[in-house]
């Protein structure tokens, strides 16, 4: 209900909460850019005078240019196979090939390298078959980054140009064929004009998501660095100051690159709002469905594949395999040394108990965000609505380095305490990050629920708690149901906020899965991977029943 | 004492005043309804006539004025307390409830027994035609049945005022008539004072035993189907209930002189200096077709003609402006020239002082 011109004390209170986990680290992070409490642009200084920030710099924006290059070439033919055409298998694959964003990034990684990595199986496959006396290639620098980006992100463009293409309406089609023009043509002067939008916003979200990609160049890029991982090494060689001038970089690119979703997205709706029946599936003739079968079934394959590697992986005991193409010994040893080893069973507890922490209070002060700001324009509802959704602009590292210099110091009077090195800090850390997933998708419910309803149930004598309970929460239920579920994934499969607040006692499975494979423990790191792999999709499967339902 | 709380009224709105931003949507809008009196509120959209109910409700708050039910000042009460029952333009009935549970959520609200709960349930839902219908999914019942279901959640806590906007709007033309029928009887029978919205004359004149004429937010006027449709106060009023033509004309007291020298006897509708530049408001049926010149008569040519039955509405064009006339089915054809006259009997024309 609007309430406009009144006091809202809670909301206020919020609103400050929100600041204090959210910007007020970003400010002290520009302010440790300038040399706070100095004030000096030496640190900037430094790091335009280096070449090596430059090259970073210009790695990050390259790379994720031909990301997005390479995702649209794998991820828009895609979405049109599976939605013009009708062929057995299609619900099902077309839901698999959309999978691998739901997996975290690290997992995608490790898949990768051990299928197409030097000692992986396609290399020792070429190795024996050509009789090779080393591996034929090495899976590192920018093209495996690039590999690993375009694997996962392809599926940005796949669902929104599915997504578009549902929602085009037929009779345009139709309209342009009974005008004599042909097939091609309306693609070229039809489908595809009305599919910009949804191209447009699949791009910037596939250059964000590549902008902000860490696991990737940290495994692969060697001596080859983005911003990301630069960031990380200048505050591991103690080059702090430089640290947050990197950070402060990267952030300005994440929110340049929000500004333009938000204008894409506010194009969006004048264009793509079209209401009509969507274009009829196409019923292929006997050997083309057959070959439209195969194509999609090889393809998912392909696309799984390196998922089923990681599961023959975590099969393989230590040691015993070496020289040969197929490893000689499957068993199940290094799962039961997850949970028979408390060392080992610690990093999946600890996963569980802060993936589930960060859920929870994201999703209350999701809502709670989107229950004050939702329906009422003002500065604070738009400074919340900002707050929340700052988070999903700006790259986890960015976040992470935030977070790391907000809570070194202990000085309460300015709202800073020291919890780096707590318990405290990891959650707090996959909380900002899983803010945007739950408060999104608050606003979006709460949007989407008539106000009407409230009000009908404040007219029958309700009050505001009862009128939360009975109508407000079992409405939104499913919209927030799919937030949690994406947050808990965030949080469970995080690796770049991990690697930089972690501490021994709280480490999460990506951070002992990257420990495993140091010590060459490489069938339990794929142990871990599998575990993580299969509550991500428990998590994403929920998601989805609830999108669907 | 100010006026309002002179006036006699069981629900009294007292100089209402809402802005949004640094638009004035009610303007000072006062009205009063006796106990069990329904009150229409028409007008065009944007009128503020909706606000005006949300005001009511309390869903908003006023910037100025009262609302006060028997005596009490209600104005900073929330809605939740106010006892006044809705009806939303699209029902808004819980989509998770069922019938049953959406009628009965206001009794829980108010604290009702579970066995008291039940038996008001199925009164009202009776009283809305609906007996049987507990159990039914809110998204298996039809749009007619959903109007009524939410009529009844609105009854069932008894409450002491009824609030409809635009109760009949999202109902095909068809069954909007007959809910219509519906809907006055079962109000009457419940004895409840209400106030409704709506856009269309027909349906204010049906329900309302008085209608309010909103216009711009200001409340034009307040008065029975007869007063409005035959002495309107306004304008605004005279054009917007009923059919009616305007033609510039000068006041000369007791008659409207048009171009080309014709005058029409006519009242004035607002105070109005002899002499001054007014509008002539004239309804097709005080208006005839004259087969020959005459003095009193605007010669003229139809421009169309649009058949309705027993008689047919011409739109013809004169020196003084376009007019609709009345006739019989037979009285011209397109394109002929005639001679537009009063009709003897029929509404007197209006003047009101000059709109630009």
């Amino acid at each position: 209900m609007k309430t406009a011109g009144r006091v809202r004390p809670f909301a206020l209170v919020l609103a400050v909460l929100l600041f204090w986990l959210v910007g007020y680290p970003l400010v002290l992070t520009l302010a440790e850019a300038l040399g706070a409490p100095h004030w000096t642009l030496a640190h900037v200084a430094d790091f335009a005078r280096r070449p090596a920030e430059w090259w970073a710099l210009w790695a990050s924006l390259w790379i994720s240019v031909a990301t997005v290059a390479l995702a649209a070439l794998i991820g828009v033919p895609l979405a049109f196979v599976f939605e013009r055409n009708e062929f057995p298998g299609r619900g099902l694959l077309g839901a698999l090939v959309a999978l691998p964003v739901a997996l975290p990034p690290l997992i995608g990684v490790l898949a990768f390298l051990f299928l197409y990595g030097e000692s992986g199986f396609a290399a020792r496959g070429v190795e024996a078959a050509l009789a090779l006396s080393t591996p034929p290639w090495r899976l590192s620098g920018p093209g495996a980054i690039l590999l690993v980006h375009a694997y996962s992100m392809y599926v940005y463009f796949y669902m929104f140009t599915r997504a578009g293409l549902a929602r085009l309406d037929g009779s345009l089609l139709e309209a342009a064929a009974s005008l004599g023009a042909s097939r091609g043509r309306i693609a070229r002067t039809v489908t595809l004009p009305l599919l910009t939008p949804a191209l447009t916003g699949a791009a910037l979200l596939t250059f964000m998501t590549s902008l902000a990609s860490f696991s990737a160049p940290y495994v692969f890029g060697g001596s080859f660095r983005v911003m990301t991982t630069q960031i990380v090494a200048s505050k591991l060689n103690g080059d702090t100051g430089l640290a947050m001038v990197e950070t402060v970089t990267l952030a300005l690119l994440g929110l340049a690159g929000l500004w333009l979703l938000r204008r894409a997205e506010r194009a969006r709706p004048a264009i793509g709002g079209v209401r009509g029946v969507a274009p009829r599936r196409r019923e292929l003739g006997a050997r083309r469905r057959w070959l439209a079968t195969a194509a999609g079934w090889g393809l998912a394959l392909f696309l799984l594949a390196p998922h089923a590697t990681l599961l023959l992986v975590s099969l393989v005991p230590r040691n015993t395999w070496t020289t040969e193409a197929v490893p000689p010994v499957l068993s199940t040893v290094n799962y039961r040394a997850l949970f028979a080893d408390a060392e080992r069973l610690t990093p999946i507890v600890n996963s569980l108990w802060m993936a589930t922490a960060a859920t929870a209070l994201a999703l209350a002060l999701g809502f709670g965000a989107a229950y004050v700001a939702a329906r009422r324009a003002g500065k604070t509802s738009a400074a919340i609505e900002a707050l929340v959704t700052a988070p999903w602009a700006l790259p986890g590292t960015v976040f992470a380095v935030a977070l790391a210099a907000a809570f070194s110091v202990n000085a309460p009077w300015a709202g800073r305490f020291v919890l780096v090195g707590t318990a405290a800090i990891l959650p707090l850390g996959y909380l900002v990050r899983s803010l945007p997933l739950t408060g999104r998708a608050a606003f979006a419910g709460l949007r989407q629920l008539d106000p009407s309803l409230e009000e009908a149930a404040a007219s029958l004598g309700a009050s505001r708690a009862r009128r939360l309970r009975r109508i407000v929460l079992p409405q939104i239920r499913p919209a927030l149901t799919a937030g949690a579920s994406l947050a808990f994934l965030a949080a469970l499969g995080d690796f770049v906020v991990s690697i930089v607040l972690y501490t021994y006692d709280t480490r999460p499975i990506s951070i002992e899965i990257l420990s495993s494979l140091r010590i060459q423990e490489i069938g339990v790191a794929a142990a871990y991977g599998v575990l993580l792999t299969l509550l991500s999709a428990a998590a994403f499967l929920a998601w989805g029943r609830r999108e669907s339902a | 004492m100010n006026n309002a709380q002179r006036m006699p009224g069981f629900l009294t709105l007292d100089r209402l005043e809402k802005r949004f931003g640094d638009a004035v949507v009610t303007r000072g809008v006062s009205l009063s309804a006796a106990r069990g009196e329904i009150v229409a509120l028409l007008g065009p959209s944007g009128s503020g006539k909706t606000t005006v109910l949300r005001l009511v409700a309390g869903f908003e708050t006023p910037e100025a004025g009262r609302v006060l039910v028997e005596n009490e000042d209600v104005t900073a009460v929330p809605p939740e307390r106010r006892r006044f029952g809705m009806v939303f333009q699209h029902y808004a009935l819980f989509p998770h409830l069922t019938a049953g549970e959406n009628v009965a959520f206001g009794l829980a609200a108010r604290g009702e027994g579970a066995e008291a709960s039940r038996a008001r349930v199925a009164e009202t839902l009776a009283l809305a035609g609906l007996s049987g219908f507990e159990n039914r999914r809110i998204t298996e019942i039809s749009g007619g049945q959903q109007q009524r279901v939410a009529l009844a959640r609105a009854l069932a806590p008894n409450p002491r005022v009824l609030l409809l906007d635009e109760p009949l709007s999202n109902l095909d033309p068809a069954l909007r008539e007959r809910t219509r029928r519906e809907l006055k009887r079962a109000i009457r029978q419940v004895g409840i004072t209400t106030l409704f919205v709506t856009h269309e004359q027909e349906e204010a004149f049906e329900l309302g035993d008085r209608v309010a004429v909103l216009h711009r937010g200001r409340l034009e006027q307040i008065g029975s189907p007869e007063e409005l449709f035959e002495a309107p106060a306004t304008r605004f009023v005279a054009t917007f209930i009923g059919r009616s033509s305007v033609l510039p004309a000068a006041w000369d007291g007791g008659a409207a002189r048009l171009p080309g020298g014709v005058a029409w006897p006519a009242v004035a509708g607002a105070p109005l200096a002899r002499g001054a530049e007014a509008d002539l408001v004239v309804r097709p049926e005080s208006l005839l077709l004259a087969a020959s010149a005459r003095p009193d008569a605007l010669p003229g040519t139809v421009l169309e003609r649009r058949y309705a039955g027993r008689s047919a509405y011409f739109r013809a064009t004169t020196d003084a402006g376009e007019v609709e006339v009345l006739g019989a089915p037979d009285a011209a054809r397109e394109g002929e020239r005639v001679f537009v006259a009063l009709a003897p009997g029929g509404p007197t024309p209006r003047v009101f002082p000059r709109e630009p």
